[in-house]
C-alpha cells in the first residue's frame, strides 16, 4: 500500500495540510514540517512558491513572495522534500504549485526528481486534463501520484475525464475561487462528495476556505479527508521563524476535531 | 493548397499552435473556456453574427482604417539610404478608430461573444490603460456593468486613462500584489473570473491566454490585415513586400500578419521592446531575450529565470510591458515565417519624434518600435518595394511619457 493510500486506511477521516515551502525561509520550513506531523496531519502539501499564483487567495499570495523573497529555489524545495522524507519514512508528501517551476527543465526531470526525494503525489493547478501530456506521463513513469482537482464547475459529462489518469485522492475544490476566501455551504459540500465517490474509488479531500476545526470536522463527517492550507499559512506568517510551536497547536486542534469527526 | 499546408490553419483542434498555447487553467475555468471555444465556433459560423460585428466596425469604431503613403518619411529614408535603396512606406492607420488603437476591434467581437453566451458581467485586464478603455467603452455601448483590473501602479502613471474608464461608467480596482503591473493585473482578473465564472466574461486584451482567446482575438483583429490587403492590391497593384508591427502580446500584429501567412513573397517582422537593451536584462523581448514557459493559460516564450519564476519586464510603452507573447508568435518565431526584432527605448523614442515631425502624425510608444525598426529593415530594399507599417495606436496617451524621457517640464 502506498503511503498515500495508509493515510486515508485508518478507519477515521485524514487531515491534509498545506503550507509554501521556504516560507518565511527555506531554513525555517524543516521545523513547520515537523510541527505539522507532531500535530497530527496525516497528509503534508508543500506549496511550491510562483511569482505568479493565479489560483491563490491573498495569505498564499504572500506566502509565495515571502519564500522567493528570501531567495527560495526549486533545488531548496527538493532539498526540503528529501529531509522530511528522512525524518517522516511512513507521511506522504505532496508537491503543490503552477506549470511553469515544475516543467521549466522538462517533466521527466521533474518527475524524477520527485521520485528522488520522496515525494509521494503532485497537484499541478494549471495543468488540467486536457493538458496532462505536459506532465502526468513522467510522474506516472516515476511512480508519483498526479493528484486531480475537481470544482463545483466539473459536471458530471467532465467528470471521467478528470478521472482518467488521476491517482493518491481527489482533491475536492469545494468553492468556484481562490484559496483562502469563502468557504461553501456544507450541504452543497455533502452532495459534491456523495456523487464524486460515486464516480470513483479514490479518497476525496474537500479543501479551500476551510479555516477552523469546526468547519473542519463538518467537512469531515461527509469527506475522507479536510484540506486546510490559507488558515495555517497565516499562522507561519504571524510567527515568521517561530512559527513551529503555534503550527502545532493550530494543526492539533484541527487534527484532533477531523480524526473525531465520525 | 490542402489545409494542412496552410499557415493559416492553427491552432490545431485541442488550441495548440505547434507545441505551444493550450489551455493551462485552473480546473474551475475549464468547462468555461470549454464553452466559449463551442460558442465562438457557432459565432463564426453564423451571418448574423459577423454582420453585426462588421456593422459595429463601420459604424461605431470607424473602419475601414485608411492605408496612407508615408511620402515624407519615405523621402527621408531615401535620403540616408544608398542610391535607388529606400521602399515606399505605407501606414495602416489603426490609431484613427475609435478609443485611438486597434484594441477596440477585438472588445467589440468579445462583447458580442459575451451577448451571445447570456454573460451579464465583463472584467478585464489593463496596462496602460488602452484596453481597459476599449473595453469600458464597448461594456457602455451594450449596458453590461465592467470591472477593470489594473496594476497599482499603473494607476498611478495613468490617471487621464483611469478617468476616461471611470466617465464610461467602469470599476477601476488596483491591483496591489506583485509589481503592480499589467501580469499581476492579469493575475487578478484570472482570480476574479474564477470566482465569478457563472455570469462574467473576461474580456482578454491580446492574442494570448488560454484556447480559444488567441485564435478568436486573432480573428477579430485580422481585419487589419484582410482591409490591408484589399487597400495597397488598389493603391499599387500588387502585395506588399514587407510587413512591419510592434509586437507586445502581438495582436496588432497578428491581425495584420495572418491574412499574409500564404504568401511567400511578404516578409513579415515583429518588433519587440528592447528597452534598456536586451544585454541589460531591462527588456519586454519574450522571443528574443526569453525561452519557452506556461503562465497565463499558455505555453509560449516567457521572460523567467532558470527555475521557471516570471521576471519583470521592462519598456517606456507600456503596452509592450509584459514578459510574456502570443503564443502563435511563439510558433511564427520558431517556424522561420515571421522574424522579430528588438527596438530599445532610445530608438522608439526617435521614431516617435520622426514621425510627428515628416508626417503629423503622433504615434503611440508601442507602434513607435515598429516605425523604428524601419531603418535597419529597409536600408538594402529597391525604391520599388513596398512595406506596411502598422501605425496600432495614437500616441496622445503617451505625450507625458516622452516629455519626462526628454526631460521636459509640462
Amino acid at each position: 500500500m502506498t503511503r498515500l493510500a495508509a493515510a486515508f486506511a485508518r478507519g477515521r477521516p485524514a487531515l491534509v495540510t498545506f503550507i509554501t515551502a521556504g516560507d518565511p525561509t527555506p531554513g525555517a520550513t524543516p521545523a513547520i514540517l515537523d510541527a505539522l506531523v507532531e500535530g497530527g496531519a496525516d497528509v503534508i502539501e508543500l506549496g511550491m512558491p510562483f511569482t505568479d499564483p493565479m489560483a491563490d487567495g491573498p495569505a498564499i499570495q504572500a506566502a509565495n513572495l515571502r519564500s522567493l523573497g528570501a531567495g527560495t529555489r526549486t533545488a531548496d524545495i527538493l532539498a526540503l522534500a528529501a529531509g522530511f522524507r528522512t525524518r517522516h519514512p511512513d507521511v506522504p508528501l505532496v508537491l503543490m504549485g503552477y506549470a511553469n517551476p515544475m516543467t521549466i527543465r522538462g517533466p521527466e526531470w521533474f518527475a524524477s526528481e520527485c521520485a528522488k526525494a520522496g515525494v509521494d503525489g503532485v497537484i499541478c493547478v494549471d495543468i488540467p486534463p486536457e493538458e496532462d501530456a505536459a506532465l502526468g506521463p513522467a510522474l506516472r513513469a516515476a511512480g508519483v501520484a498526479p493528484i486531480r482537482l475537481a470544482t463545483p464547475t466539473t459536471d458530471t459529462g467532465r467528470l471521467p475525464a478528470v478521472l482518467d489518469g488521476a491517482s493518491g485522492f481527489l482533491y475536492y475544490v469545494s468553492v468556484a475561487g481562490i484559496t483562502g476566501k469563502q468557504q461553501a455551504a456544507l450541504g452543497a459540500i455533502e452532495a459534491a462528495v456523495a456523487r464524486l465517490k460515486a464516480a470513483t474509488d479514490l479518497p476525496v479531500a474537500v479543501g479551500f476556505g476551510v479555516r477552523t476545526p469546526e468547519q473542519a470536522a463538518a467537512i469531515a463527517r461527509h469527506a475522507d479527508g479536510v484540506v486546510v492550507g490559507s488558515a495555517l499559512v497565516e499562522v507561519v506568517a504571524r510567527h515568521g521563524a517561530a512559527a513551529a510551536g503555534p503550527v502545532r497547536e493550530a494543526t492539533r486542534a484541527l487534527a484532533d476535531a477531523v480524526h473525531s469527526a465520525r | 493548397m490542402t489545409i494542412s499546408n496552410s499557415l493559416r490553419a492553427m491552432p490545431d483542434e485541442s488550441g495548440h499552435f505547434g507545441h505551444f498555447g493550450g489551455r493551462y487553467v485552473a480546473e474551475t475555468l475549464m468547462p468555461l473556456i470549454l464553452g466559449l471555444e463551442r460558442e465562438y465556433k457557432a459565432a463564426r459560423a453564423d451571418p448574423a453574427f459577423r454582420a453585426e460585428f462588421d456593422d459595429l466596425l463601420e459604424h461605431f469604431v470607424g473602419r475601414p482604417s485608411p492605408l496612407y503613403y508615408a511620402e515624407r518619411l519615405t523621402g527621408h529614408f531615401r535620403t540616408v539610404a544608398a542610391a535607388g535603396k529606400g521602399p515606399k512606406i505605407y501606414f495602416k492607420r489603426e490609431e484613427l478608430n475609435h478609443t485611438g488603437a486597434h484594441k477596440i476591434n477585438n472588445c467589440i467581437g468579445q462583447i458580442l461573444l459575451a451577448r451571445r453566451m447570456g454573460k451579464t458581467r465583463i472584467i478585464a485586464e489593463t496596462g496602460a490603460g488602452q484596453h481597459g478603455v476599449a473595453t469600458a467603452t464597448v461594456a457602455a455601448r451594450f449596458g453590461l456593468p465592467c470591472t477593470i483590473f489594473m496594476g497599482a501602479k499603473d494607476v498611478e502613471r495613468q490617471k487621464p486613462n483611469v478617468f476616461r474608464m471611470k466617465l464610461l461608467g467602469a470599476e477601476v480596482m488596483p491591483v496591489v500584489s506583485g509589481a503592480q503591473t499589467l501580469k499581476d493585473a492579469m493575475n487578478e482578473a484570472l482570480r476574479d473570473w474564477v470566482a465569478n465564472v457563472h455570469d462574467t466574461f473576461y474580456i482578454i486584451g491580446t492574442a494570448a491566454g488560454p484556447h480559444p482567446y488567441p485564435e478568436l482575438v486573432r480573428d477579430f483583429q485580422s481585419v487589419i490585415g484582410i482591409e490591408t490587403r484589399a487597400q495597397i492590391l488598389k493603391a499599387e497593384g500588387r502585395l506588399p513586400d514587407m510587413l512591419v508591427a510592434a509586437v507586445g502580446g502581438g495582436s496588432n500584429a497578428i491581425g495584420l500578419f495572418h491574412p499574409f501567412l500564404d504568401d511567400p513573397g511578404v516578409a513579415m517582422v515583429g518588433i519587440e521592446a528592447a528597452g534598456h537593451g536586451i544585454d541589460s536584462g531591462r527588456h519586454a523581448a519574450s522571443l528574443t531575450g526569453g525561452g519557452p514557459g506556461i503562465l497565463h493559460g499558455n505555453k509560449t516564450y516567457l521572460l523567467q529565470d532558470e527555475d521557471g519564476q516570471i521576471t519583470e519586464a521592462h519598456s517606456i510603452s507600456a503596452g509592450l510591458d509584459y514578459p510574456g507573447i502570443g503564443p502563435e508568435h511563439s510558433w511564427l518565431h520558431e517556424s522561420g515565417r515571421v522574424s522579430y526584432v528588438p527596438i530599445t527605448d532610445n530608438q522608439a523614442l526617435e521614431a516617435f519624434q520622426l514621425c510627428c515631425k515628416l508626417e503629423g502624425i503622433i504615434p503611440a510608444l508601442e507602434s513607435s518600435h515598429a516605425l523604428a525598426a524601419l531603418p535597419d529593415l529597409t536600408a538594402r530594399m529597391d525604391e520599388d518595394k513596398i512595406v506596411v507599417v502598422n501605425v496600432s495606436g495614437r500616441g496622445d496617451k503617451d505625450i507625458f511619457t516622452v516629455a519626462d524621457a526628454l526631460g521636459v517640464e509640462l
